[in-house]
């Protein structure tokens, strides 16, 4: 089943107040795949869709719930290898396997349905299939419930990357450059956050003094926050600790941008459970709440971003995130914003002035202590960098901060309102969750 | 090895006609009187749809940021690793940008902030592209 939905459910305008669910939605259980780095190709309980299976279900046992409990059910339709994956993306047209891997659903792509089928959901009603990334998932899904469309709701988000550098082929094996791509792709620009952001930080640098590697810093923290995570690639996998001459010697993609700037694509799934604050109540964990969920897209004007949009976007975004949670910037105890790649970071820290915060700073803020044990435990969660392309750990560790089971990663500071995002300058979208629904 | 080769679609084939007559021609809202690139069905500023014209403009600008593509994704541009990719604003309308492989400077040597003008680059037979070069 598919419900039709449109996009009305979106806090994507200015002064929209406090948002009328706040502290009415909970979170009550998550739950990890293991994080691999491509999936094998042969191994059928480690495909997209047995991870994603595999999430659900812990997500639901975290909560104690079961299949028969779910009414609702937020899946993203495709991966992030996305359409210019080319070999990255598709399984076809190699032979399929045995059901229900006999077609790219389960292997490269989970949806709600194949989800349905496999878990036995009998009893969804609400199944939307518009919800492209886990930045709009965790707003549908927060929405979905606040507005009484779903009670218990599954939210989904697999990550799939198979065999063959990632996101080649497709069009970006083409000769030809047609749609948005013919201003972009005849310069050699393949599009991407990468793109969207490497110029602004150039321009950021220039105007606020520094250089790019001054995001060294927060580079090592992130895979040092990692390494605390269990369900993140790098701690699975025994990556050792970047370290400062590693980051530095490393090479450049999109000079300046290196390698280390990146995050590494994975195979892995996570899932989140909704429900009502009042059933939370009943349920096996503490509840997290969701205070706010705000989304955004903002046109671009020309073909390239400068940092003068960059930063009035995330102004922007900062503005609504808190007016809609009642909340101000001192009041923000965790704060995940997102990283992938490093060269964003900034443009988010500064916008939303955690910790003080303001433009020009986030070099110096970064140059100082900001280990999960410190005073400013900025990206507790080690975010895309230190846990894999999962695009989860934002949402995760500040879900594990406000229930105060982060483990090593648990941070020193007070630790009852969190801030965590999966977002572009441009667009995504913002997540504030607190310990208490008031 | 030759840049990817843009296919002008029903909206942007005024543009590229005039690229291959060696013109700069850029959207002109007359209702507001800005101009905008890349073209878009309606106005950016005023979201007018009716009053879009096509406008010349004088080719000048500067490079306002550049970067290197050492490890890019497209196959077709990758025998040019590295190379630079720079973003030009436009001496009219310095809010309006393109990208430029700024032809005849060599690779990590872009000077920002340096005056360019437009030229003209052939892509495939009978296709030109726009790019930009240092006026020295």
């Amino acid at each position: 089943m598919i419900t039709e939905i449109d996009n009305s459910w979106k806090r994507d305008s200015d002064g929209l107040g406090v948002w009328e669910h706040r502290g009415k939605v909970a979170i009550a259980g998550f739950g990890h795949s293991p994080v691999d780095r491509r999936w094998d190709e042969v191994s059928l309980d480690t495909t997209l869709g047995a991870y994603a299976i595999l999430a659900c279900q812990k997500a639901m046992d975290d909560a104690g719930l079961k299949p028969e409990d779910i009414d609702g059910i937020v899946c993203c339709p495709t991966t992030i290898a996305g359409n210019s994956g080319g070999t990255a993306s598709n399984w076809a047209p190699r032979p399929y396997f045995d059901p229900p891997f006999d077609s790219e659903q389960g292997i490269t792509r989970v949806n709600a349905d194949w989800l349905i089928q496999q878990l036995g959901l009998h009893n969804v009603k609400f199944a939307p299939a518009s919800a492209p990334t886990i930045s709009e998932m965790v707003g549908l899904a927060s929405q979905a419930v606040g507005d009484g469309l779903c009670t218990n709701c599954l939210m989904i988000y697999p990550t799939g990357n198979l065999t063959g550098r990632y996101r080649r082929g497709g069009p970006n094996a083409s000769d030809m450059a047609p749609g948005e791509s013919q201003w972009t792709f005849p310069w050699g620009n393949h599009g991407g956050n990468d793109f969207i952001n490497i110029f602004p930080h150039q321009e950021y640098c220039r105007k606020y003094g520094g250089e790019h590697d001054d995001v060294a810093p927060f580079v090592l923290n992130q895979h040092r926050n990692g390494l605390m995570t269990p369900w993140g690639f790098n701690y699975q996998n025994d990556i050792p600790q970047l370290t400062k001459d590693d980051y530095l010697t490393s090479r450049y993609i999109l000079r300046p941008l290196r390698l280390w700037d990146c995050d590494r694509p994975v195979n892995a799934a996570g899932a989140y459970l909704f429900t009502t604050s009042e059933r939370a109540q009943d349920m096996k964990q503490k509840p997290v709440y969701v205070l706010n969920h705000s989304e955004h897209n903002f046109p671009f004007k020309t073909t390239q971003p400068t940092l003068d949009e960059i930063e009035m976007w995330t102004d922007k975004t900062a503005e609504r995130m808190y007016e809609g949670s009642g909340l101000t910037a001192s009041e923000v105890d965790i704060f995940n914003p997102y990283d992938g790649y490093s060269i964003m970071s900034q443009f988010f820290l500064e916008a939303f002035q955690w910790h003080g915060v303001n433009r020009g700073d986030a070099f110096a803020f970064y140059d100082g202590d900001i280990t999960v044990e410190g005073p400013h435990p900025f990206c507790s969660s080690g975010g895309n960098l230190g846990n894999g392309r999962t695009r989860t750990a934002m949402y995760t560790d500040s879900i594990e901060q406000l229930r105060g089971t982060a483990g090593a990663r648990q941070v020193t500071v007070k630790a009852e309102t969190a801030l965590c995002a999966f977002t572009t300058p441009s667009s995504g979208g913002w997540l504030m969750l607190g310990n208490s629904p008031d | 090895m030759p840049k990817l080769i843009p296919q002008a679609d029903d909206l942007s084939r005024p543009f590229w006609n005039g690229v291959n007559q060696k013109k700069l021609i850029l959207q002109h809202c007359t209702d507001c009187d800005k101009l905008q690139y890349p073209v878009k069905t309606n106005c950016y500023h005023c979201s007018s749809s009716d009053n879009l014209n096509w406008k010349e403009v004088s080719g000048r600008g500067y490079i306002r940021s550049a970067i290197v593509i050492e490890d890019g994704r497209l196959d077709r541009r990758m025998p040019d690793q590295p190379y630079n990719l720079a973003v030009i604003s436009l001496d009219e309308d310095p809010t309006i940008n393109f990208y430029s492989n700024l032809p005849g400077v060599e690779a990590y040597k872009a000077p920002i902030g340096s005056s360019v003008e437009v030229i003209f680059e052939e892509v495939a037979p009978g296709q030109l592209i726009h790019e930009w070069t240092l006026v020295h």
